[in-house]
């Protein structure tokens, strides 16, 4: 039983992990799905997790801090749309500049704006999100294994962690079941064949990166005001490129992606576990090496396992009419 | 049926780009129920006629009328709205979708689509029905050969209620047994009341189908007519201002030495699949040979294991006596300076640099050569006194040295590649379709060309399937199918039932019986 529980604890921190990994990841899909390649992730979550922590500092409530987070996050990519869908501009130089940007602005603000370091005041009570304890989890803990797991697994997550789950089926159903779906696929693939079907490119394009937008926004609030307690510097630390190597990881499909994004937040929980444990045989392995494993993965991954990815064919192509 | 108010109708409409006239004062009236073909070299002006007419662009003067009434199309949703389709040369499809998903795009019928994919479905099937169209709609698009794409385009203006299709050179990427089919399809469509316009610069289609053709040449509409009171010649005159001579005249070949010989060349791709089957040949001195066959068949790999690009997986080819697949292997650039030149088949992946000016490009391949070096540099001006100098002799427009290869139209980019390998003056010329998407005009050009070299007595190989380009310029014609080479025979006793029939791989050697030969024309 010793190790189930292990596993459990373990299972558990991988799906808090990998919350903002899935949100950013299903963010990702609709916008390179539509052929804009979204670098741009990492930086939305940042401009999002700040936002949020703001406002909710200031409002004290953690949904209102989670609105302006989305709402941030939205901006950030409309802006990018505009550089990139408007104006053609090269989709990578435009998501790497409002990395840049909102690395650099957000703790900038925060300095000017509560003098705490560059951090925002810790938020408390109803100015984050807190775990929910789902019906019946008391009464079934006792059950071996099924009521365990669903006690310690299933239930005592706050909201965004539910959302990211629900999340992935919603964005599978929308893009291969939906008239917008079916559009936002034929965009990326072929944006000729939907031009000549009576369909604005552009317009399909903003429409894809505003539901970026709203994912990777609630991806970034989660940061702030869910997993953590306020914001700190750079507290992204990457997860945006994960996401964008775990879509890669899951050939810009749903599910795959899921898996993908929870093998990363696996690697990563496991590591945190690692530390400082005795080893058979190789003994205590350094922490920095246990640290780094999860980004090692990520590479041996896309450098070899993957096979051959087929990405969206007009990816990262500015649409321009023929003459 | 001719009396009844025209199904489209243009009223003097111009267009410009920047300066370009593209478009001047033109006027057109095609009639419901029949088949009209627009035809006009490239960049006459055709295309941005009928993208006019599709909203893609707006004339900048004029009227379009549908059935009699004036019609503002600004975009291609007005256009459809107005019951015009277009089957665009590039296929406009989502090769990752399914038929049916490609057919219900911008028409889906709701917010979900599961509804709009059912409707969708029994709609198809009485539409193939009527149109016999068969298209299995579940099957991938990236999965069906070109000629089942386009009849998806077709289906797709079907579906959105066109009543008139138009078609921008179809015929470019079928094979002639797909271009036949489409032919039988388009004909069915008319019958059925449908008003077809066909865009395209190939004569024998305007002949072979038409009801009237319009002629277009430099963005005005030349001529009118109807096709049976024209005929090939007088069309070619109206296309491009002259008289031109569809068929080469050339003297009887002087056959001399075998320059090149293979025997038992096998080609086996990275893919496993074989190309190439015992290949036998043997090329001529002062000789056409020319290569027929449906594309695909294994004449591009037997072209560029010739050219020394691969390497083929058994077999010997003997250039000048010499083995050049084993004991002194050679590859493609030692092959050019013992005096073998190679007109690759695509000169935009493999006969050009697109973005690098015309100068730069006349030295690809030759760029060791002392003539254009200059110690340790290139020697700029060489570059350019060889540029003009092809320029010159195979009237390359405009005649600019400078400008990027990308800014020739097709005709006269080939006309630089052909003039850097035959400027060259090589032993043995080997050609890939060498005037696949090239005017008329410049085709009468490139033959003569090719024919002057060939009673220079140098050997020659055509690869091409345009089966009327290898009738007129070959005196020896090989033609391959799935591999083989299934036959050979002499240029005089070629037909194009016969030559077709070998290159189905129906009959495998020309002695057909005449009576069979007879059936499968029809």
């Amino acid at each position: 039983m010793e190790l189930f529980q292990i596993f459990i604890t373990i299972m558990d921190a991988t799906f808090r992990v990998a919350t903002p990994l899935i949100l950013a990841s299903m963010a990702g899909m609709f916008s390179e799905r539509s052929g804009v390649v979204d670098i741009g992730l990492e930086g939305k979550m940042l401009g999002a997790a700040f936002a949020a922590a703001t406002i909710a500092s200031l409002s004290g409530s953690a949904w209102v801090g989670l609105g302006a987070g989305i709402l941030t996050s939205v901006a950030l990519s409309m802006l990018h749309a505009y550089a990139c869908v408007t104006h053609k501009g090269n989709q990578v130089v435009s998501g790497m500049a409002i990395n840049i940007m909102v690395a650099g602005l957000t703790p900038t603000l925060a300095f000017a704006w509560f003098r705490m370091g560059g951090q925002t005041p810790a938020l408390k009570g109803d100015e984050r999100f807190h775990s929910l304890t789902l019906p019946f989890a008391d009464a079934v803990r006792d059950i071996p294994v099924i009521g365990y797991t669903y006690a310690e697994l299933i239930s005592g997550h706050n909201i965004i962690v539910y959302i990211a789950a629900a999340s992935v089926p919603i964005c599978a159903w929308i893009l291969f079941r939906t008239r917008f779906g079916l559009r936002v696929r034929a965009v990326g693939e072929n944006p000729h064949a939907v031009d000549t079907a009576g369909i604005s490119v552009n317009v399909l394009r903003y429409q894809a990166l505003a539901v970026t937008g709203v994912l990777c926004g609630i991806a970034g609030s989660y940061l702030s005001t869910a997993h953590g307690a306020a914001f700190i510097r750079d507290m992204t630390a990457g997860k945006g490129y994960l996401a964008l190597a775990a879509l890669i990881f899951g050939k810009w499909k749903p599910l795959p992606t899921l898996f993908a994004c929870l093998l990363f937040a696996f690697t990563d929980a496991v590591q945190v576990r690692m530390q400082g444990v005795d080893l058979p045989i190789v003994g205590v392995i350094p922490g920095q090496f246990i640290q780094a494993l999860p980004y090692i993965l990520t590479v041996l991954l896309l450098a070899g396992f993957v096979g051959k990815a087929n990405p969206p064919k007009a990816i990262g192509q500015p649409y321009i009419k023929e003459k | 049926m001719t009396n009844r108010t025209p199904a489209l109708e243009l009223r003097r409409v111009n267009k410009w780009f920047g300066a370009v006239h593209a478009n001047k004062d033109i006027s057109l009236s095609v009639d419901r129920g029949t088949i009209h073909g627009i035809i006009g070299e490239n960049g006459a002006g055709k295309s941005t006629l009928m993208s006019i007419v599709y909203g893609f662009y707006q004339a900048d003067e004029g009227d379009i009328l549908i059935n009699g009434d004036i019609c503002h199309i600004d975009n291609p949703q007005a256009s459809i709205a107005a019951g015009i389709g277009m089957v665009h040369q590039h296929f406009m499809l989502v090769d990752t979708f399914t038929v049916l998903e490609n057919i219900i795009l911008g028409v889906e019928g709701g917010a979900r689509l599961g509804e709009g994919l059912a409707k969708a479905r029994t709609e198809l099937a009485r539409l193939e029905k009527e149109y016999s169209l068969d298209v299995d709609v579940d099957a991938l698009v990236g999965d069906l050969p070109v000629g089942l794409r386009q009849r998806v385009e077709i289906l797709k203006a079907l579906y959105r209620g066109a009543e008139i299709l138009i078609l921008d050179e179809p015929t470019g990427v079928l094979t002639p047994q797909e271009a036949d089919h489409l032919f039988r399809i388009l004909n069915t469509l008319r019958d059925q009341g449908k008003t077809v316009i066909l865009i395209t610069h190939k004569l024998r289609e305007i002949m072979a189908i038409t009801d009237n053709v319009s002629v277009m040449r430099r963005g005005a509409m030349v001529a009118h007519v109807s096709t049976k009171d024209t005929d090939r010649e007088r069309l070619a005159e109206l296309m491009v201002g002259r008289t031109v001579l569809l068929q080469v005249e050339k003297p009887t070949a002087q056959v001399g030495d075998t320059l090149m010989q293979v025997t038992g060349l096998n080609f086996i791709d990275a893919e496993g699949v074989q190309r190439l089957k015992n290949i036998n040949l043997e090329i001529k001195a002062g000789e056409i040979l020319g290569v027929a066959g449906v594309s695909g068949n294994g004449q591009s790999e037997l072209l560029e294991i010739l050219a020394g690009t691969i390497s083929p997986s058994s077999g010997n080819i003997i250039y000048k006596g010499e083995d050049i697949t084993r004991s002194s292997k050679k590859n493609a650039r030692d092959l050019r300076k013992i005096g073998l030149g190679h007109v690759p088949e695509d000169r935009h992946r493999s006969g050009l640099v697109l973005p690098f000016t015309a100068n730069e490009n006349t030295i690809l391949g030759y760029q060791d050569s002392p003539d254009y070096n200059r110690g340790t540099t290139l020697d700029k001006a060489s570059m350019i006194k060889a540029c003009e100098d092809h320029i010159e002799k195979f009237d390359v427009r405009p005649p600019d040295p400078n400008l990027q290869a990308s800014g020739f139209s097709g005709g006269n980019q080939q006309k630089l590649v052909l003039a850097r390998e035959m400027e060259q003056n090589p032993d043995v010329l080997l050609v890939g379709q060498p005037t696949r998407g090239v005017d008329i005009g410049a085709i009468e050009f490139i033959h003569k060309q090719l024919i002057k070299m060939r009673d220079a007595g140098k050997a020659i190989l055509v690869v091409s399937v345009e089966i009327d380009e290898v009738m007129s310029l070959s005196d020896r014609i090989a033609v391959m199918f799935d591999g083989y080479i299934v036959g050979e025979l002499d240029a005089k006793d070629a037909t194009e039932t016969k030559l077709g029939l070998m290159m189905a791989g129906i009959a495998d050697d020309a002695d057909t019986d005449p009576a069979a030969d007879k059936g499968a024309a029809e």
